[in-house]
């Protein structure tokens, strides 16, 4: 009995103290009640200079606008530039041969459909710090470490 | 009974008047020349704004809602263009000249050429093709109205803008609409459609294989095997 009315009293104590600022992230400030300011809407970085990518892999960032660009049936606005045709015009990147496959790996004559819609992979980056912590480390950057435990540097 | 009417009405026409001074006759002329000319002109001008454009659903509906996201109608500034500022050209002949051809918009008003969503959406790459091959016939006229080359400062592009307006457009080589279709509304399907002005990487026109087809179909033939 004394036990439970013990553990009651802690919560009761505990909860309000807690309740705070317990949701961190996105909305650090506010209560979960009560609406936050809206952070201005940073701009898209449109530098034209191409990002590092974090690993071999990943689908290259898109480091202009992409504003109102149309891609769907009709259309791929990103394709006028970025199409195996267009690069002499536009001296932009042509889209990877891998876009030009099917599932089976087989190489195709234009875009494979499934590599269509650019945006499904590609993004652009807006100038905004990341309201949440990130963790990622560079594949480099572990190979580093390890070579530098195996030869006994920690 | 009819030639008789027009025998009196030459007479009337071809005789001075006897009754009316000439001072009324030319001051009236004068005045009931501003009301009309006035009266055409301000209906000429009514039919140039926005409001008239999407009276009729068929515009209100398909395009205008498109050129809603874009930045010619939503912007940080606050200027936009209406319809006229790119559809109709603001010199007057030339103004003239393109409502004599909207009267076909007329005819296709009242017989619904495009009175629906689909009808519409069929019918888009024609329309858009019109206004594409007047734009490009007028150097993109209607563009640089607001658009003008000397006052383009490229150094405030970015740039891959400024390359492109450096390479394309101070050169002459294309024209505004050669690069930006779609710039204000949604983009009917553009295959086989020269999206950058014409190139030397369009597609070409195969030509047919020269000499003996015999040997290439036999090869054909051991590859399918």
């Amino acid at each position: 009995m004394l036990k439970r009315f013990a553990f009651a009293l802690a919560l009761l104590v505990a909860l309000p103290l807690h309740a705070e600022n317990q949701l961190g992230g996105i909305r650090p400030d506010t209560p979960l009640a009560e609406e936050s300011e809206a952070p201005q809407i940073p701009p898209v970085i449109n530098a034209d200079v191409k990002q590092v990518r974090n690993y071999p892999d990943q689908p290259p960032l898109i480091p202009h606008k992409t504003d109102n660009y149309q891609i769907d049936l009709n259309v791929n606005k990103c394709l006028t530039c970025h199409s195996r045709t267009a690069v002499e015009d536009s001296q932009a990147p042509m889209i990877s041969v891998t876009h030009f496959m099917d599932r089976e790996g087989q190489t195709l004559g234009t875009v494979s459909p499934r590599r269509y819609f650019c945006t499904q992979c590609h993004v652009v980056q807006h100038d905004a710090e990341p309201p949440v912590v990130n963790g990622f480390v560079d594949v480099d950057s572990v190979l580093g470490h390890m070579q530098g435990a195996a030869t006994g540097g920690e | 009974m009819m030639l008789r009417f027009l025998k009196r009405l030459w007479f009337i026409i071809a005789h001075p008047a006897t009754h009316l001074s000439l001072g009324f006759l030319t001051m009236g002329g004068f005045v009931m020349g501003i009301i009309f000319w006035g009266g055409f002109n301000t209906a000429l001008e009514v039919t140039n704004t926005e409001t008239f454009c999407i009276s009729c659903h068929e515009m209100r509906n398909n395009v205008y809602e498109e050129l809603k996201t874009t930045i010619h109608y939503t912007n940080r500034s606050g200027v936009r263009a209406t319809c006229p500022d790119c559809h109709v050209p603001h010199s007057w002949p030339r103004k003239i000249a393109r409502k004599m051809q909207a009267s076909k918009e007329v005819w296709g008003k009242i017989f619904g050429t495009i009175d629906t969503r689909e009808k519409f959406l069929d019918k888009r790459l024609e329309l858009a093709q019109h206004e594409w091959a007047r734009l490009e016939a007028n150097d993109s006229l209607e563009c640089r109205n607001c658009h003008s080359m000397e006052s383009m400062d490229i150094t405030r592009q970015s740039k891959r803008a400024s390359e492109a307006h450096e390479r394309f457009l101070f050169t002459g080589e294309k024209t505004c609409i050669n690069c930006h279709k779609g710039i204000a509304h949604q983009l009917p399907d553009m295959h086989g459609q020269d999206m950058f002005g014409a190139s030397t990487h369009s597609p070409q026109p195969m030509t047919p294989v020269q000499g003996d087809s015999a040997e290439v179909e036999a090869y054909i033939r051991t590859a399918e095997d």
